[in-house]
C-alpha cells in the first residue's frame, strides 16, 4: 500500500471520526435538547476526534517514510557479500544506486551481476514488508487515537479548549517555518563564506576596488590570478538602485496620492489595476525592453548632445527598474493613505485646510510608517533585481559614478559565478556566498535604519 | 414643494408599524400620513425666522447619489451668538443639514445641495465662495474626538499656521495658549504641550478639538454630537464650555440628548424624516411643543 492511498484512507477515516465524534457528543448529552449541557459545541468534539485520529498517525507516517529507506539500505548492504561490503565507499554507493533503481522499476535485469540481482530482490522484499508495516502501524495509531478521543467525550469534557490548543500549535508551527528557513539560509551562506574568507582576506573582499573573479586552472596561466574586491559591485548596485528609486519613489508616491485623494471612484477603478499590471510583467521582459529599446534610445540621445554613452548603461537599467517598482510604491502607499481615518481629513477640512495642506500636514505624516515600508520593499526589489541588470547594464565591474557607463551589480555577479560548470571549493564559486552574505547584512542594516526612522517620526492616530 | 416620494427603503427610519404602535394611545400615526402632512406644511411650526440672522436658509434640499433625498425644504434662520440645538431621531437629516452650513458635504461623493443658504447675506454655495475660506469662518467639532497625530501644541497651531494668521513664534504661542484656555484645557496640559494629542483622555481630546477649532477665530462653531463619545463628567465640562463660548461665537449643535439641548441651547430645532418640523425657543419646545411629532419625541414616545 503506498503513501498516497494511506493518506486518502486516513482522510476518509477522519471524516468518519468527525461524524461519530459529533454524534457521540449529541448522544451523551441526550439528544439535541441537551446540547446546552455540553461544555463545547458538538462540532468541537468531532474535531477533537479528528485531531486524535490524524495527528499521531500522520507523525508516524512521516517518521516511517523518512527513516525506512536508510534502514532498508543498511540492511541490504550488511547482507551483501563481504568483498563488495569492504570495497571503496563510492563503489558501494554506486552499487546501491543500481540496486535501488532496479528495485524501484520493479523489474530485475537478468543480465546484471547476480549479487546485484540478489540485493535488488532483497531490497524489494524489505520494501514490501516496510510498506505493509507502515500501513498497519499508521492505521493502528489512527484507530487507537480515534478510540481514545471517542472514549473521552463527556458533557463536561472541554473539547473546545483542546481543539483551540491544537490550532494554536499548528499556527506556531507555520510561523516557525519561515524563521527556521531564514536561519538555515543564513547558516549555510555563513559557513560557505567563512571558507571563502580563508582563501581571500576579508579586507581585500570588502575594500578591494578590483573585481575579476577568474581563478587559474594552472598556476602559470596568463591573467590567472583572480581578484575579489567587491567595492565595484556594491557601487554598481547602489548606482542602479538609486536611479531606480529616484524614478519610482516620486512617481509612485504622487500616483498614490492622486489615486487616494483626488481621483474619482471610476478613475481609480481603472487606474489602480492598470498600475498593478506593471507588477505582473516578468522581469525578463523588462530586461529586453531595457536592453533593446531604452538603452539604444539613451545612447542616441546622449550622442546627439555629444556624450559618450556605453551601449549598456546603468541609466538604462535603472530607468526601467524604476518603472518596474512603481507599482510597489504606489499600490502600498495608496493602501496606507486610504487607511488613514476619514476623521483626520474631516478634522483638517473642517478647519479650512485645503486638500494639499491636509495631505502634506496630516495624511502623509500619519501614513509615514506604511510609506517607509513601501519604500523598503521597493528598495529591496531594486537591490535584488538581476534580470534587467544582466541584460541592460552588462557584466563589467566598473567602479564609476557615471550612469552612462556599464556597471554590474552584486546579484548579477552571483548569477554569473554560479551558472555553468563549477567546483564548490574554488574561491570563484565561494565568492558568491560571500557576496550573498554581505548583501544580506547590508539590507538588514537598511531595514533596522528605516525602522529607527519610522519610530522617530511616526504619528500614531490610534 | 417636494416631488420626491419618500419610501421606507430610502432612509433608515422607524417603520410605520413602530411609529403607530408607539403612539396608538393618542392618535393613529402612520408614516404615510406623517410624510403627507410634513409635505403640506409650507414652513416649520414655531419661530423659524429671525431679524438679522447669521445663517439664512430657505428651501434646502440635500440629495445623496440623486435617488436618495436626505433633507426636504428646510427653512431656518440661525441668530448671532445663539446656541441652537438640532434634535431628532437618527437619520432625520440634522447632521446633514449641519454639514451644509460649512460645505463639509462637499467631501462626500454624490452629495448635492440645492436651495438658498446665506452666511451674513453671502451665498454659501455661490460660485465665488471658497469652501476653504468659508470653513475658516465656520469651524466644526465632530462626534468622535479626532485630534491629529501631532503634539498638543501643533494640533492647536495647525489652523493658525495654514491660514498664515501669524508669522512669529511668540504670537503663535499666545494664540495656542489663549485657545487652550478658552477650551478650558490649558491648566491640564500646560506642562506637556509637546506630548501627543492622541495621548489625552476622550474628554480632553474633544476639548483639544474645540481649542483647535477656535484657534482660527471662526464666527460659528458647528458641533456634531460633540459629547456622545464622552462620559457624563467630560460632557458637563464641555457643556459649561459651550455656554462660555456663546459670548464670542454662534454655535450650532446636533445632539441626541434632549437634556443637553435643554441645558445649553437658546433655540431648538426638531427634525423628522428629513423635514424641519418645529423651531422655537428651547424652553417653549420642551414645555409646550406645538407639533405632535415634537411632542411624541420629547416625551419619549418614539425616537
Amino acid at each position: 500500500m503506498n503513501t498516497s492511498i494511506i493518506l486518502l484512507l486516513l482522510l476518509v477515516l477522519a471524516a468518519f471520526s468527525y461524524f461519530f465524534g459529533r454524534k457521540r457528543a449529541l448522544a451523551v448529552s441526550n439528544g439535541n435538547r441537551g446540547v446546552n449541557k455540553l461544555h463545547s459545541l458538538p462540532g468541537y468534539y468531532g474535531n477533537l476526534v479528528v485531531v486524535w485520529c490524524l495527528l499521531p498517525s500522520l507523525i508516524a507516517l512521516m517518521l516511517w517514510s523518512f527513516f525506512s529507506p536508510t534502514f532498508i539500505s543498511q540492511n541490504v548492504i550488511s547482507s551483501l557479500p563481504a568483498e563488495i561490503q569492504n570495497a571503496d565507499p563510492t563503489k558501494v554507493n554506486l552499487f546501491m544506486n543500481r540496486v535501488e533503481s532496479m528495485a524501484k522499476a520493479g523489474a530485475i535485469d537478468p543480465t546484471t551481476d547476480p549479487a546485484q540481482q540478489e540485493a535488488a530482490r532483497r531490497y524489494m522484499e524489505l520494501q514490501a514488508n516496510s510498506n505493509l508495516i507502515k500501513a498497519v502501524l499508521v492505521f493502528a495509531i489512527a484507530g487507537l487515537g480515534m478510540f481514545w478521543a471517542f472514549r473521552k467525550i463527556a458533557p463536561n469534557y472541554r473539547a473546545r479548549n483542546q481543539v483551540e490548543k491544537v490550532i494554536v500549535g499548528i499556527m506556531i508551527f507555520c510561523a516557525s517555518i519561515a524563521i527556521v528557513t531564514t536561519l538555515g539560509i543564513i547558516l549555510s551562506v555563513l559557513f560557505e563564506s567563512l571558507r571563502f574568507f580563508q582563501t581571500i582576506p576579508l579586507t581585500e573582499f570588502l575594500f578591494g576596488t578590483h573585481w575579476s573573479p577568474q581563478t587559474a586552472i594552472r598556476t602559470d596561466q596568463v591573467g590567472g590570478s583572480g581578484s575579489f574586491g567587491a567595492i565595484p559591485l556594491f557601487a554598481g548596485t547602489l548606482l542602479i538602485s538609486v536611479i531606480a528609486l529616484a524614478i519610482a519613489v516620486p512617481v509612485g508616491l504622487m500616483s498614490a496620492i492622486y489615486l487616494s485623494e483626488y481621483a474619482s471612484k471610476r478613475v481609480r477603478a481603472w487606474v489602480k489595476p492598470g498600475l498593478e499590471i506593471l507588477a505582473g510583467i516578468p522581469t525578463v521582459v523588462y530586461g529586453f525592453f531595457a536592453a533593446l529599446t531604452v538603452a539604444p534610445f539613451i545612447r542616441t540621445i546622449g550622442e546627439s548632445i555629444g556624450l559618450t554613452v556605453a551601449s549598456e548603461s546603468a541609466l538604462a537599467a535603472g530607468l526601467v527598474m524604476g518603472v518596474m517598482i512603481i507599482p510597489f510604491m504606489s499600490s502600498l502607499s495608496d493602501d496606507v493613505i486610504n487607511a488613514v481615518p476619514q476623521a483626520m481629513r474631516d478634522g483638517s477640512y473642517g478647519m479650512g485646510a485645503t486638500r494639499s495642506e491636509t495631505i502634506k500636514q496630516v495624511i502623509l505624516p500619519a501614513a509615514l510608517p506604511g510609506i517607509v515600508g513601501a519604500f523598503l520593499l521597493a528598495a529591496s526589489r531594486a537591490i535584488g533585481e538581476t534580470m534587467i541588470v544582466v541584460m541592460a547594464a552588462g557584466l563589467s565591474a566598473n567602479l564609476t559614478a557615471n550612469p552612462l557607463e556599464a556597471v554590474t551589480t552584486v546579484t548579477v555577479q552571483i548569477v554569473t559565478l554560479l551558472t555553468g560548470d563549477q567546483e564548490f571549493d574554488s574561491p570563484k564559486t565561494l565568492a558568491a556566498f560571500a557576496l550573498g552574505l554581505t548583501l544580506f547584512v547590508l539590507t538588514l542594516i537598511l531595514n533596522i535604519f528605516a525602522l529607527r526612522i519610522v519610530r522617530k517620526y511616526r504619528e500614531q492616530y490610534e | 414643494m417636494n416631488t420626491v416620494a419618500l419610501t421606507n427603503d430610502t432612509m433608515p427610519l422607524p417603520t410605520a408599524k413602530d411609529v403607530s404602535a408607539a403612539s396608538s394611545k393618542d392618535q393613529p400615526l402612520d408614516i404615510q400620513t406623517i410624510v403627507e402632512e410634513l409635505k403640506q406644511a409650507s414652513q416649520p411650526v414655531g419661530v423659524p425666522f429671525l431679524d438679522d440672522p447669521k445663517f439664512y436658509t430657505r428651501d434646502v434640499d440635500v440629495f445623496y447619489n440623486q435617488a436618495k433625498q436626505a433633507i426636504f425644504g428646510v427653512d431656518l434662520d440661525i441668530g448671532k451668538n445663539e446656541v441652537i440645538a438640532m434634535i431628532g431621531p437618527s437619520g432625520c437629516g440634522k447632521s446633514t443639514f449641519l454639514r451644509c452650513l460649512n460645505r463639509m458635504n462637499d467631501t462626500i461623493d454624490g452629495c448635492k445641495v440645492t436651495g438658498q443658504l446665506l452666511l451674513d447675506g453671502e451665498d454659501i454655495y455661490g460660485k465665488d465662495q471658497d469652501p476653504v475660506l468659508l470653513r475658516a469662518r465656520v469651524g466644526m467639532v465632530f462626534q468622535k474626538p479626532n485630534p491629529f497625530p501631532k503634539s498638543i501644541y501643533d494640533n492647536v497651531a495647525y489652523g493658525p499656521r495654514i491660514h498664515g494668521l501669524t508669522t512669529n513664534r511668540s504670537e503663535l504661542d499666545d494664540i495656542v495658549e489663549d485657545s487652550l484656555k478658552k477650551a478650558g484645557l490649558f491648566n491640564e496640559v500646560k506642562d506637556r504641550l509637546q506630548s501627543p494629542g492622541t495621548g489625552l483622555s476622550g474628554g480632553q481630546q474633544q476639548r483639544l478639538c474645540i481649542a483647535r477649532a477656535i484657534a482660527v477665530s471662526p464666527e460659528v462653531i458647528l458641533m456634531d454630537e460633540p459629547t456622545s463619545a464622552l462620559d457624563p463628567i467630560a460632557t458637563a465640562t464641555i457643556e459649561e464650555l459651550i455656554d462660555e463660548l456663546r459670548q464670542s461665537f454662534t454655535i450650532c449643535i446636533v445632539t441626541h440628548s434632549m437634556q443637553q439641548a435643554a441645558r445649553i441651547s437658546q433655540r431648538t430645532a426638531y427634525f423628522h424624516l428629513g423635514y424641519l418640523v418645529e423651531v422655537n425657543k428651547t424652553n417653549t419646545v420642551f414645555t409646550n411643543p406645538q407639533h405632535r411629532l415634537t411632542e411624541n419625541y420629547i416625551t419619549g414616545r418614539f425616537g
